[in-house]
């Protein structure tokens, strides 16, 4: 099987977080693999495992995301591309990422692409149904579960806690949702053998993308914090006191009762 | 400039769902005294086009297809791209559901336009829409706009007031016909596991319990406080892996969003990850033993005590004061 997976290194957002310029300030900040992504990984080394073939990172990037891509090739991903538009590109947005992605892999002979359900810093959940779209292949998104026989395929998937049960074929996006599987640590040999393993970087030119293809079609006008809340106010004293002011304040100061 | 601007209807159990109303909400002030148009897609629709009349659509748009009685994008992109072939809306608005999330990359991705995702407000200045829209996890957001063309967006449950039901209200009812065919993903099953009919995205109240319960009868005194308050009860993750409850009531990033007036977190330590699927909540108030515990952080009101003797107490005390303000 010839899997594609589709990783974003984000900010992880257990980090504290500041703006500064108009732009939520990185430095120094840790970045991580989209954990939705990591999910992605893992259930591509396992179906390759199991079926054989060859499992593929591919970021939209910066050189810095040569780490995130290391890291899957050492829990055990064979190939890595990093499409590096830092030079070419300014600025971006979930349809510039689509179109890069989608023209890397027009030409190539896709089974199986996995993507986050969602990356934890943007937030929109579009990238992976667009690249499917531009790809002319179907999607089932939020998956946790997926059987894959010869080219017949069974999932479940997560409908804000439904599960429907669907089936489809090959070539085939999906989108990883939590409850998938638990994905690997890269182990010490892993980690060692991922230096040696190919990562190939490509710019907008090797993929015969002008800046004007893939310009944004949104855009951001501000970013700022959520509102400072007022200190909570965290209730003293007697505990059935507590509970009659608690009571008292959410019916007569916060009015939500 | 005004605007016309298609919203798509979404139904649960045969109803429309409120997000659908906020959706026409938004649209009017997308179309600036342009159409609002409401589209129904599905097997049996025709019924509901009214009520999108009297919460403020101008027209209602029907797409009914035997092939449509359950979502799937391919089904759904069809009928819907039929619409907009006919109508050439200036904007779409879909609420940020599971569908609204699975269906409006694709259609944007067809007509190639932009998409703006899980809006939590929507305004106008100068002529030009903007939204607001939360990022990393809910710790910052953004103001954005779409450069030109379409004006696509997806609105998130609960933050946009719909606009007051108007019975009087009319306007034209119409189907359009699409041909459905080569569905590429085929539902064979659906298990349902939300129980009852209370949709936590839409709740006003929210009673959510975590690891703290400590067992599946530990969620029984958060019941009886959702049933005194008229609310839902949710949970987090934690509670849902140690299999105190379905994953259906999973509230955060990989579970439901929701911004409810009052939520109430009892035994929830406030993961980031949970964070993210309440912290837009209008009030909250924690519960929890551990006086360091991070949900206090963004807690407005919070007791620091045993869950177990604090939720009866206050199931008690609102019993009261429900009492005393009939
Ligand atoms: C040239 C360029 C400049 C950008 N500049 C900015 C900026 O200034 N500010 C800003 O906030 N954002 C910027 N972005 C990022 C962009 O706005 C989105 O964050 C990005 O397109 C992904 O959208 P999302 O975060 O909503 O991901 P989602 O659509 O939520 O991601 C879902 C899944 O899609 C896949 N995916 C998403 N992004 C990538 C990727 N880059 N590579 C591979 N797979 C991916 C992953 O599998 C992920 O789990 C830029 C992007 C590009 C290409
Ligand atoms: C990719 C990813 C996605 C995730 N998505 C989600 C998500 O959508 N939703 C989510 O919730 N989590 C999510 N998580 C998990 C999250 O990180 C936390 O692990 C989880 O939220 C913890 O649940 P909890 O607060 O119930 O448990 P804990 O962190 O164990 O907290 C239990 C709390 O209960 C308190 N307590 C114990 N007994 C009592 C008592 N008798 N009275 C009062 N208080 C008591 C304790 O002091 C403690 O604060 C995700 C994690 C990852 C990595």
């Amino acid at each position: 099987m010839n899997l594609y997976v589709l990783l974003k290194r984000t900010f992880d957002t257990e980090e504290k977080i500041s703006i500064s310029g108009g732009r939520i300030q990185e430095d120094g900040a840790e970045f991580i693999i989209n954990p939705y992504d990591e999910y992605a990984v893992e259930e591509a080394i396992q179906l390759r495992d199991e079926h054989g073939g060859e499992v593929t990172v591919i970021t939209v990037g910066s050189d810095e995301s040569e780490k995130q891509l290391r890291t899957a090739l050492a829990m055990g991903a064979d190939k890595a591309v990093l499409i590096n538009s830092e030079e070419d590109l300014d600025e971006g947005d979930q349809y510039t990422t689509a179109k890069i992605l989608t023209q890397y892999l027009k030409d190539k002979e896709v089974d199986l692409i996995l993507a986050g359900n969602v990356a934890i810093d943007g937030g929109s959940g579009q990238v992976g149904p667009r690249v499917a779209e531009g790809l002319g292949i179907p999607y089932v998104t939020t998956i946790t579960d997926i059987e894959v026989n010869g080219s017949d395929v069974s999932i479940t998937r997560d409908v804000e806690g439904d599960s429907e049960k669907i089936s489809t074929s090959l070539p085939l996006l999906v989108t990883c949702q939590q409850g998938l599987n638990e994905p690997r640590y890269p182990s010490l040999p892993g980690i060692m053998k991922a230096k040696k393993k190919p990562l190939e970087e490509l710019e907008l030119d090797d993929l015969d993308l002008e800046e004007a293809d893939v310009a944004s079609k949104t855009k951001t006008i501000d970013i700022f914090m959520p509102p400072e809340k007022a200190a909570g106010r965290v209730l003293e004293g007697d505990l059935s006191d507590q509970v009659k002011e608690l009571a008292g304040l959410l019916r007569s100061e916060a009015k939500v009762i | 400039m005004s605007r016309k601007v298609i919203v798509l209807g979404e139904t649960r159990e045969g109803q429309l769902r409120n997000v659908s109303f906020e959706a026409i909400a938004a649209g009017k002030t997308a179309a600036q005294g342009g159409e609002v148009l409401g589209v129904l897609i599905g097997d049996s629709v025709q019924s509901l086009a009214q009520e999108m009349i009297q919460y403020g659509a101008d027209r209602v748009l029907t797409v009914e297809n035997e092939k449509l009685g359950h979502y799937t994008s391919d089904g759904f992109a069809q009928a819907l791209l039929a619409v907009i072939e006919q109508e050439q809306p200036d904007g779409i608005l879909f609420g940020h559901t599971a569908l609204g999330k699975d269906l409006s990359p694709k259609i944007a991705a067809k007509l190639g336009t932009g998409l703006i995702s899980d809006a939590t407000s929507i305004s106008e200045e100068n002529g030009d829409v903007l939204f607001t829209r939360p990022i990393y996890s809910g710790k910052a957001f953004e103001k954005i706009m779409v450069e030109d063309g379409l004006l696509f967006a997806t609105i998130r449950p609960n933050n946009i007031e719909p606009l007051q039901k108007d019975d009087t209200r009319s306007g034209d009812v119409s189907s359009v016909s699409a041909s459905i065919s080569d569905l590429r993903t085929i539902i064979q099953d659906v298990v349902r596991k939300s129980t009852d009919g209370v949709d936590l995205s839409e709740a006003k109240v929210i009673i959510a319990g975590g690891r703290g319960v400590k067992s599946g009868e530990g969620f029984q005194p958060l019941k009886e406080l959702a049933n005194v308050l008229g609310g839902a009860v949710g949970a987090s993750r934690g509670a849902c892996d140690a299999d105190y409850c379905d994953y259906s009531l999973q509230i955060g990033q990989t579970g439901k969003v929701v911004t409810p007036d009052l939520y109430i977190a009892c035994g929830i330590s406030g993961a980031i990850q949970h964070l993210a699927g309440m912290s837009n909540s209008k009030v909250i108030v924690a519960i929890n033993k551990d006086p360091e515990a991070e949900i206090f952080k963004v807690a407005d009101y919070g007791i620091v005590g045993d869950l177990f003797e604090v939720v009866p107490m206050l199931t008690e005390e609102f019993k009261k004061v429900k009492a005393g303000s009939l």
